[in-house]
């Protein structure tokens, strides 16, 4: 956060502490406004009015803290620093950078009361106009180019809050070169100076002029996604499963290999472990679609599960005001919070230290509200300078015991599009990614058909309605199996039931550690299908000529399917497949 | 500092005093009964003119004139080396009858988060000499896995066994001297017996040279238990960032721990979350578990094993539940395979080691490992699913490989897992083991294995044997 110029309002002092709930006498404050708490300065937001007393939530440790020490007001809101340098880089809940952190603490721990800007104040970065003397601009214009990495272009733009909506302003002066984020790049005729740096309150969404229907898909690689259950450009989703069902995994998996420009990833009272694997992987892995490291299209916010529980509450509005601002640029931004129970929960714990009156399972009565404001964010916009981009939410929860009907869930529920449900059962049987295809739904399913007959091939949602069909035969039938065995079956539901498995085995599992298995593009998963499809359709034509189930199943070209997810030369492998099941499966007969 | 004889009000562990000055949020009080014994407590609330404080020991003796006393500092523990082969109650204090702990540093017991970017990843392994573990649900250095059990089951027994036989693998060991282990063990509530029969294993082994005790008993304070841990975490993170030792930390029993946090949270009278624990309670395990790790720059590492005894053996109690969304992992120790006989009786099946794809492999274990260990839990997942139809239809009524995953299930609980608590297995035996199981199963079953590892190691003569049950030993 930039303290640099903010007004230091009227002070108070400390009334009482009690964790992370300070209450102050005698502070002129407004709602949500930043606080520097006692003589260390720990940083708090105001949470609540009442007379002379101001309820303040701190972002740091409080022990030591007691009353009658200074509370002292900046009368701004939370707010983010927005500009050249937000990715590549690692912030807590707050914003403050987690490396620069460990430099002027000159320690690994967390200290407390240190302060750092968002944004590195000193660095040079160069400013490309795009605009001239003379030139209309309007709010959010872009103004400029600046090389913020190797694979994004920062596009430098006239901040939203500058003009009025319609307003148009007159270039005055325009520079071009090597500047600070906080030099003026660019003069207006009203007066006002464009810099690279923005601030924006957290809690409040970037302007856009309107939301559209998405009609691209989020191609993540991971073929029960892409394939089953897909996710649009702009679109939400959650990801709700018990500990052990693979959340983290499938947020990092769609963190790495997601075809969106940008990615932010938000760590949300997670492990430590698991934000440090982050920081070690995502700089040495390669963005599939551009071949350079995944951290340049990437910004990181961790606030594990032991950092202050009242940053946790705010990681989640940092990192989608981020997200807004990339979409500002034109991009499409993907945002992974992992997880939003933890989000959730920070909730909870504030709105008791204050006593409200606790809904259900304790969780504030707003809860429903903040979730859908959250996720409102996300959508394909049509941004205020005439731009296209999208924000993409896709959120995991962690319900209690597993058990999908606590609040978090479905509050989620009621708002997101794509549901992706983890399963205990399958991550047990290593049947990753464990999402569970019979309660797993996508809404964008239909609009984003099109793309994928575009892209791929014309019979892709038909394709894709089979495998679905086969894999419901398959529940149906394993109900009967449970009872009766599978040798009672018929012979044709015998075959169905091995069809089955290899659409879960081959298709619908996926090694996320394995080189090539992990990402698997949108052709490949078609192939792969029409391998069992026509291992399907030879098989039953087999069968009808009299052979019988046991020597088709057991032909040996068929377990090669198993392997098609580890080819790299896929397209070669699979036709030389498909031949083979067909000849051996027809020379039964 | 200021003695006050203010105490307006008592009530469970809780005192509430008048102060006219300033008191700091989580500091440390000492009251003083009229008997003349010297109580401790902590801050929990300060506001203008009241305190509200929690006693350790427990408020009885206490009356109206008791006289408090503010210490101005926040709870410290003292560290050195000379702690290891100590024991000491749950506040830190000697209770082994030697000399008294001269410290090198005292240190705030409410350790400061680590920050993720000064982290370094977990990666090496702990051999542990459990095949259920190691082969399974391998353990890393500065993990946190936790033990889910129940109560009469032989937890204490496995992290014993763990704590015993726990190594790092030698050839990584190349500074030499440079990390050597140390275990600290930290008992909250549990039985006077149990915590014999823990000491006396400690001192048939020597392991308790190189360990710390903390011991808070069944019939210590409750409210002392939630300063255990912390004590406990506060000498681990000394001696392994400070004096480079490789830290094994046993909590035990976590469950007690989170029941005297309820037993506060009740007398403070706070909104209470699930099953009357406090909202917070998962932020406040996570600054427990969370001080597990390793460093950058540092030699040392913190691996935690918490244990903790799930009511009605349900993990989807609080306890259990907030754990295992906070630690990598978790080893289930099950109730019907104790009562099999099993040794250590954990289901391999729920366990998980959120680490140890990142632990096993070439150049830490072995190439195969992840393969072996993949297949293994496929497979065995399969045996289980089909006992439950055996039960309705026979063995006769199954076809010839779903016996073969019936006879792998059963010979994988009776040879890789049946151990004993006393056997040590190098994780070569352990995989040689597993190639042994696996081998029962026709090689075109085993599709989570490299076609290479199944030139290396399949045991050829090994798949018509099985059938008539005589049991093809290896080599």
């Amino acid at each position: 956060m930039s303290q640099t110029e903010q007004a230091v309002r009227e002070d108070g002092i400390i009334a009482s502490v009690s964790g992370p709930v300070v209450t102050a006498r005698d502070l002129d404050a407004r709602m949500n406004d930043v606080v520097y708490v006692g003589d260390e300065g720990l940083m708090g937001e105001v949470i609540e009015i009442e007379g002379d007393i101001t309820t303040i939530q701190v972002y740091e440790e409080t022990s030591g803290i007691g009353p009658g020490e200074p509370v002292e007001n900046t009368g701004e809101p939370l707010s983010v620093d927005l500009g050249p340098g937000l990715l590549d880089t690692i912030y807590d809940g707050v914003q403050r950078p987690l490396d620069v952190l460990e430099d002027k603490m000159g320690s690994p721990y967390l200290d407390r009361g240190v302060d750092a800007p968002g944004i590195e104040l000193d660095k040079q970065w160069e400013f490309e106009p795009t605009v001239e003397e003379g030139d209309e601009v309007g709010r959010g214009d872009i103004v400029g180019v600046v090389e913020e990495t190797i694979t994004i272009d920062h596009k430098v733009m006239v901040p939203p809050d500058a003009l009025e909506e319609d307003e148009m302003a007159e270039v005055v002066a325009v520079e071009s070169g090597s500047f600070t984020v906080e030099e003026t790049v660019v003069e207006l005729d009203n007066g006002e100076d464009v810099t690279m740096l923005q601030e924006w309150p957290v809690r409040e969404a970037r302007p856009t002029v309107e939301k559209k229907t998405p009609r691209t898909p989020l191609v993540s690689g991971q073929r029960i996604l892409d394939g089953l259950f897909p996710i649009a450009k702009g679109g939400t989703a959650a990801i709700p499963g018990p500990f052990g069902s693979g959340k983290t995994v499938t947020q990092h998996q769609l963190a790495k290999y997601a075809d969106a420009d940008i990615i932010i990833y938000v760590g949300c009272g997670e492990r430590g472990n698991e934000m440090t694997e982050v920081i070690d992987d995502f700089p040495e892995l390669e963005d599939p679609s551009t071949g350079n490291p995944l951290m340049a299209r990437t910004s990181l916010i961790a606030n594990t599960s032991n950092m202050p529980v009242a940053a946790r509450e705010s990681c989640v509005y940092t990192g989608i005001t981020i997200a807004e601002f990339y979409r500002d640029m034109g991009y499409d931004v993907a945002l992974m919070a992992d997880s939003t129970s933890r989000w959730a929960e920070a909730m909870r714990e504030i709105s008791s230290r204050l006593e409200e009156m606790p809904g259900e399972e304790g969780y504030p009565a707003y809860l429903a509200a903040r979730l859908s404001q959250f996720y409102e964010r996300a959508g394909y916009f049509e941004n205020v300078n005439g731009t296209e981009g999208s924000v993409s939410a896709i959120g995991a929860v962690s319900p209690p015991g597993g058990d999908f009907s606590e609040p978090v869930t479905q509050n989620t529920l009621r708002i997101v599009k794509t549901f992706w449900a983890l399963d205990a059962d399958l991550a047990e049987r290593r049947h990753f990614p464990s999402i569970n295809w019979n309660e797993s739904y996508s809404l964008y399913k239909d609009q984003l058909d099109p793309w994928f007959q575009e892209e791929v091939s014309d019979d892709w949602p038909e394709k894709r309605q089979w495998a679905v069909d086969v894999l419901d035969e398959e529940a149906e039938l394993q109900e009967i199996v449970q009872l009766v065995g599978k040798d009672a079956l018929p012979e044709d539901q015998q075959l169905t039931l091995e069809i089955a498995r290899y659409l879960r085995e081959a298709y619908l599992q996926q090694n996320a550690f394995h080189p090539v298995d992990t990402y698997c593009p949108p052709e490949k998963t078609y192939l792969m299908l029409t391998t069992i499809e026509t291992f399907h359709d030879e098989a039953f034509d087999a069968l009808e000529a009299g052979v019988p189930v046991e020597e088709i199943i057991d032909i040996d070209s068929a377990p090669q399917i198993n392997r098609i997810g580890v080819q790299e030369d896929y397209e070669e492998y699979v036709e030389e497949l498909k031949s083979d099941i067909t000849d051996e499966l027809r020379s039964l007969y | 500092m200021k003695e006050y004889q203010t105490i307006t009000e008592i009530s469970g562990p809780l005192v509430f005093a008048e102060v006219d000055e300033a008191i700091g949020y989580d500091e440390i009080v000492e009251i003083e009964t009229a008997q003349g014994e010297t109580l401790r407590g902590q801050v929990l609330e300060s506001s203008e003119g009241v305190v509200a404080i929690q006693v350790f020991e427990g408020t009885s003796g206490i009356d109206q004139h008791a006289s408090v006393r503010f210490l101005g500092e926040t709870m410290k523990m003292p560290v050195t080396e000379d702690l290891l082969g100590r024991v000491l109650d749950g506040s830190g204090r000697p209770i082994d009858g030697g000399p008294d702990i001269v410290p090198e540093e005292r240190q705030d017991i409410v350790g400061a988060a680590i920050n993720p970017y000064s982290r370094e990843y977990p990666e090496e392994f702990i051999e542990t000499g459990v095949s259920a573990i190691d082969g399974m649900n391998t353990l890393v250095r500065g993990q946190k896995l936790p033990i889910f059990s129940s109560s009469g089951q032989p937890h204490s027994e496995l992290a014993m066994q763990i704590a015993r036989q726990a190594s790092v693998p030698e050839e990584e060991e190349g500074e030499g001297e440079g990390s050597e282990f140390a275990v600290i063990f930290g008992a909250m509530g549990i039985t006077a017996e149990e915590a014999n029969e823990f000491m006396q294993d400690f001192e048939r082994t020597g392991a308790l040279e190189r360990s710390v005790v903390f011991m808070n008993l069944a019939d210590d304070p409750a409210v002392e238990r939630t300063v255990t841990p912390r004590m406990v975490l506060t000498t681990a993170e000394y001696l392994a960032f400070e004096k480079d030792y490789h830290v094994l930390v046993i909590l035990t029993d976590m469950t007690n721990y989170c029941e005297a946090l309820r037993e506060i949270g009740a007398a403070r009278e706070e909104v209470p979350g699930r099953r009357g624990y406090p909202g917070y309670m998962y932020t406040d395990l996570a600054q427990l578990y969370e001080r597990a790790g390793r460093i950058e720059g540092r030699e040392g590492s913190v691996t935690q094993i918490p244990i903790l005894t799930m009511p009605g053996d349900d993990d989807t109690h609080p306890i259990p539940d907030l754990t295992g969304y906070i630690t990598e992992g978790q080893i289930y120790v099950d109730p019907d395979l104790n009562s099999q006989g099993l040794q250590p009786p954990v289901n391999v099946l729920p366990s998980l080691s959120r680490l140890m794809d990142d632990g096993i492999g070439e150049g830490l274990t072995r190439a195969d490992h992840a393969d072996v260990s993949d297949q293994m839990y496929a497979a065995y997942a399969e045996g289980e699913d089909l006992r439950d139809l055996v039960n309705i239809v026979g063995r006769e009524a199954l076809s010839e490989r779903d016996n073969k995953y019936l006879d792998f299930a059963e010979r994988f609980e009776e040879e890789f897992i049946d151990q004993g608590f006393d056997t040590n297995r190098e994780l070569e035996e352990t995989l040689e083991i597993g190639w042994e199981l696996l081998s029962m199963l026709p090689k075109e079953e085993l599709n989570r294995v490299d076609e290479d590892f199944i030139e290396e190691y399949y045991h050829e003569d090994a798949t018509d044997a099985d059938n008539t049950e005589t049991e093809a030993t290896a080599d």
